[in-house]
């Protein structure tokens, strides 16, 4: 599948300022950040490093800190920072109107 | 021959847009205007200086009545149009004038977007939109005395302070945390709350207006969190709309406002539109910098030049009240590839931000001092290369090639009387005036001859910088352990100076205290949080942001990302109805694992987040409340059975043990907090290895306190022997309250009485009855703020976000 599905998952202000939400997906659960500066952010909700669940983590800057281990990772290109390394899978994010859409074709690739 | 252009709205763009075209093309049009408002054309953007009484109306007069005759154009005022007919080309008015046009320009503006809540329509509501609503405004300040301005953008801002120089007692209420978010960002955002504040207008953020009360005329606000705000005058100042519906009845091609193209063009070719009410490129705007480059498009295009083409350029946004100062350009979001150079100046009241992606400036945000704006803003635009200048870059044009600020400028722009050595009430002035007087020279000397630092010694670090600033290079600092990478300060100094400056937000403390980053890290911000949580528990909006993630859903975290849940069981003393709760709990909620804890009552382990409400509110009807622990705050209180059943018990230890619990939990505290309560020296409530503990003996109550069994082993100190439980409670709540003010976020008791000393702790705590009762008055008093169990909240619907994803998708493209 080439074209980009985007599909709704709910209003940029569902999520807390300097806070995420999960969304659940068929191949795991994705986590969507919005930063102090109202950016917004989906990444895999799954560290590399045990497994912990980004999306509980905290949020300052574009980054967030793993809840488990204290992971570093930045939100926008999903690479670990810091003296850690690793990596978890962007996904990609628009927002319309103040409504969030992520691409689903990426989640079906992923499947495949 | 001439040909008939007829304006729909006389606004500022098309006043600047007839300025152009006068001089492009003079003959070429017979113009007629129609203005909804009763008069000629002004500045609007000036209207704020009319409302405060900076400026009367005449003198914001752009085009006078003599201007339109001067150049025959005909006015009609107070004429609003109510049809356009393009068949026929020609408009009517609502007193039913119709005249015809070759060209026509759409230039209605904006309307006010108002809050549809009950009582929006009520006499006392007003917008600030023209000299209308500025005279209504200035009628009701006459006879009123309290207004609420719903808006803490720049338009509300700038009304607030023109009502509140009428005399007015405003009220500002803000839906978002802070001001101005749009084109500020925390930091500055609280910059400017101070100064608003400072000027008697009071400022409510996360307000959200629920409704507007009164009968027939307006008496109050309500809030969504149930507070209501008494108001005589409201001003909705909440945002504008494109004002597009008559250009939409004409099947006029609209969006968000009239969609036009790079010429201002609609999709009717010979109908133009600018202003508030068009939309180019997918924009619509507010600002008059890029109006007025609409009006020098739409003029030209008018004037028959087919080239002129508007070009979407960022406009800075300055807030006109007198006296403020603030700046904000381009992006300013946080990114990767994108760096910041933050530069706070707290003495002065300073903030100026940079955002840099590849050595260029995208964005500015200035406050307090906004001289350099411009340069900024040119460097933007021209896109220069900094690295040359990087280093000296935030101080602006004047500065180039100059040195960096003194990092031991926050501790100089102290006040004489701010108190630096909280134990023994020493101040700044006094601390350097003695130096200098005496010619002190060592840390010893300062203690001896002023007492500052010579107690708990926390201030230390701040007394040291008061000599290096006072002596020069002579002194020599011991280096101090900073908090993390986003300050230069260590817990102490920024404990000291949030209470010597009084800071009561974590944006205060970044920029009171110079934080490097805008948004600190997750070391700092939960460590400023109990620091806050602490020192201001009733004026302090604890910030769940700042918490992790097992106080923030007050649940532990596991592996796998479930949590555990542990109820309180107070002096773990449980019946079988608790029990009866806790095994249908399980069973209901197919809970894999239960588990006695070390402190005396019962785990359930791996609970799916989203089953953590339910399963609260079914322990919750049984009379469980949160056990906390997951929190840095009181854990547990374990006893023995004492007097009560045991044939060695000496005291009613169990009881003691539940009256502990019971005063004291729902604490917030730097690390956590186990106690426990043996009713004799056999000590079967092992509490000499506790945080506090009690060894009861036949002549009373052997406090003890600072042991530890985790990564460290240690036996208790003991604190001292008291007569009875009423003493006992009395120097356990003086003693955590001393821990909770002085200790390092994370810093369990047994180091920070390692730090400060046994000694000292007894002397402030037993033998100081005054300090004693002191320190047990602030704990009572916070916990009237956090004795509220967060387990009920949540099942009332608190932080609902936080239990539930925010949507499931793919599932049925999954099943294919």
């Amino acid at each position: 599948m080439s074209k980009m599905d985007w599909i709704s998952i709910g209003m940029v202000t569902d999520i807390p300022l300097r806070g995420a939400r999960c969304v659940n997906t068929p191949q795991g659960k994705i986590g969507v950040f919005r930063t102090a500066e109202d950016q917004v952010f989906a990444i895999e909700d799954h560290c590399p490093h045990k497994g912990g669940p980004l999306s509980q983590g905290i949020v300052h800057g574009a980054s967030v800190t793993c809840p488990l281990h204290n992971w570093v990772f930045s939100l926008e290109t999903g690479e670990a920072l810091g003296a850690d390394e690793g990596s978890v899978r962007t996904i990609p994010l628009k927002v319309e109107d103040g409504r969030l859409f992520i691409a689903l074709d990426v989640l079906a690739s992923k499947a495949a | 021959m001439t040909e008939r252009l007829i304006i729909i709205g006389n606004g500022m763009a098309p006043g600047r847009m007839l300025e152009h075209l006068l001089e492009a093309a003079p003959d070429r049009y017979q113009v007629t205007i129609f203005n909804a408002e009763p008069r000629v054309n002004y500045d609007r953007i000036m209207l704020s200086p009319v409302l405060s009484g900076e400026k009367d109306y005449e003198e914001i007069i752009i085009h006078g009545d003599g201007w339109y005759i001067k150049h025959d154009i005909t006015l009609y005022k107070g004429h609003k149009i109510v049809a356009i007919d393009r068949q026929a080309k020609t408009v009517t008015s609502d007193h039913g004038v119709t005249e015809p046009y070759d060209k026509l320009v759409i230039a209605t503006g904006s309307v006010p977007f108002i809050i549809p809540v009950p009582g929006s329509d009520m006499a006392g509501v007003l917008t600030y939109r023209d000299l209308d609503d500025v005279n209504a405004m200035l009628l009701a300040a006459q006879s009123r005395a309290k207004a609420v301005v719903i808006g803490g953008g720049l338009l509300g801002l700038e009304a607030a302070a023109g009502l509140s120089l009428r005399g007015m007692d405003v009220t500002v209420l803000h839906v978002m945390p802070t001001l101005m978010e749009r084109q500020l960002d925390a930091a500055a955002g609280y910059l400017l709350q101070r100064a608003v504040e400072a000027r008697g207008i009071k400022v409510l953020t996360k307000a959200n207006t629920k409704a507007i009360a009164g009968n027939g005329k307006v008496e109050g606000i309500e809030l969504a969190d149930g507070t209501t705000v008494p108001a005589d005058l409201v001003v909705m100042a909440v945002g504008i709309r494109p004002n597009a519906g008559l250009a939409k009845e004409a099947g006029i091609e609209t969006n968000r406002g009239i969609v036009v193209d790079h010429g201002m063009r609609t999709s009717d070719p010979d109908i133009l539109a600018l202003g508030e009410c068009a939309e180019v490129g997918g924009q619509v705007y507010g600002l008059v910098a890029p109006l007025y480059e609409m009006a020098r498009v739409a003029a030209a295009r008018l004037a028959g030049d087919d080239t002129a083409a508007f070009v979407h350029s960022d406009t800075p946004t300055k807030l006109k009240v007198t006296g403020i100062d603030l700046y904000s350009l381009g992006d300013f979001a946080d990114g990767d590839d994108r760096e910041e150079i933050v530069l706070r100046d707290a003495a002065a009241g300073v903030y100026k931000r940079l955002v840099l992606k590849d050595n260029r400036i995208i964005g500015t945000v200035l406050y307090g001092e906004t001289s350099d704006g411009a340069w900024f803003n040119d460097l933007k635009k021209k896109q220069t290369d900094i690295s040359e200048m990087r280093d000296t870059l935030i101080f602006g044009q004047a500065y180039q090639g100059g040195s960096p600020l003194d990092p031991m400028a926050a501790v100089a722009a102290l006040a004489d009387d701010a108190e630096i050595c909280g134990c023994n009430g020493v101040c700044k002035g006094k601390i350097t005036s003695t130096i200098t007087a005496k010619g002190l020279t060592s840390l010893d000397d300062v203690r001896a001859h002023t007492k500052a630092s010579a107690s708990c010694g926390s201030c230390t670090g701040l007394v040291e910088q008061l000599m290096s600033l006072t002596l020069g290079d002579a002194y020599n600092p011991t280096a101090v352990q900073p908090m993390c990478g986003c300050t230069d300060f260590g817990h102490d100094d920024v404990r000291r100076l949030i209470k010597a400056k009084r800071l009561k937000t974590i944006p205060a403390v970044m920029q009171e205290l110079q934080w490097k980053t805008s948004c600190g890290c997750a070391k700092c911000r939960p460590a400023l949080n109990y620091y806050l949580v602490c020192d201001w528990p009733d004026e302090y909006a604890d910030d769940y942001q700042s918490r992790f993630i097992n106080e923030r859903v007050h649940a532990n975290i596991q592996k796998d990302g479930t949590y555990s849940v542990v109820p309180r069981m107070w002096g773990g003393v449980t019946n079988s109805n608790e029990l009866r709760a806790i095994a249908d709990v399980v069973d209901k909620f197919e809970i894999p694992l239960v588990k006695v804890t070390g402190g005396q009552r019962i785990d359930m382990l791996g609970i799916r987040k989203e089953d953590l409400p339910a399963v609260w509110a079914d322990l919750g009807k049984a009379g469980f409340v949160s056990g906390h622990a997951y929190a840095k705050g009181l854990r547990t209180v374990k006893t023995c059975v004492g007097s009560d059943w045991c044939r060695f018990g000496t005291q009613d230890s169990t009881g003691l043990g539940i009256r502990i619990e019971k005063f004291m939990w729902g604490s917030w505290t730097p690390a956590k907090v186990k106690m426990a309560v043996s009713g004799c020296p056999r000590n079967c409530a092992e509490a000499t290895c506790k945080d506090v503990g009690v060894i009861c003996v036949d002549s009373g109550y052997e406090i003890h306190f600072a042991g530890a069994a985790g990564l460290d082993i240690k036996g208790t100190e003991v604190l001292g022997l008291v007569k009875t439980e009423d003493e006992a409670l009395e120097a356990i709540v003086a003693l955590t309250q001393m821990y909770r003010e002085q200790a390092r976020y994370l810093e369990r008791i047994y180091k920070w009485a390692k730090r400060v000393g046994v000694a000292e702790i007894k002397r402030q705590i037993l033998d100081d009855a005054e300090k004693r009762k002191a320190y047990y008055d602030r704990f009572v008093f916070s916990q009237k703020f956090a004795q509220v169990d967060p387990w009920s909240e949540r099942v009332s619907g608190k932080d609902k976000h936080e239990f539930r994803p925010l949507a499931s998708v793919g599932f049925a493209e999954a099943a294919e």
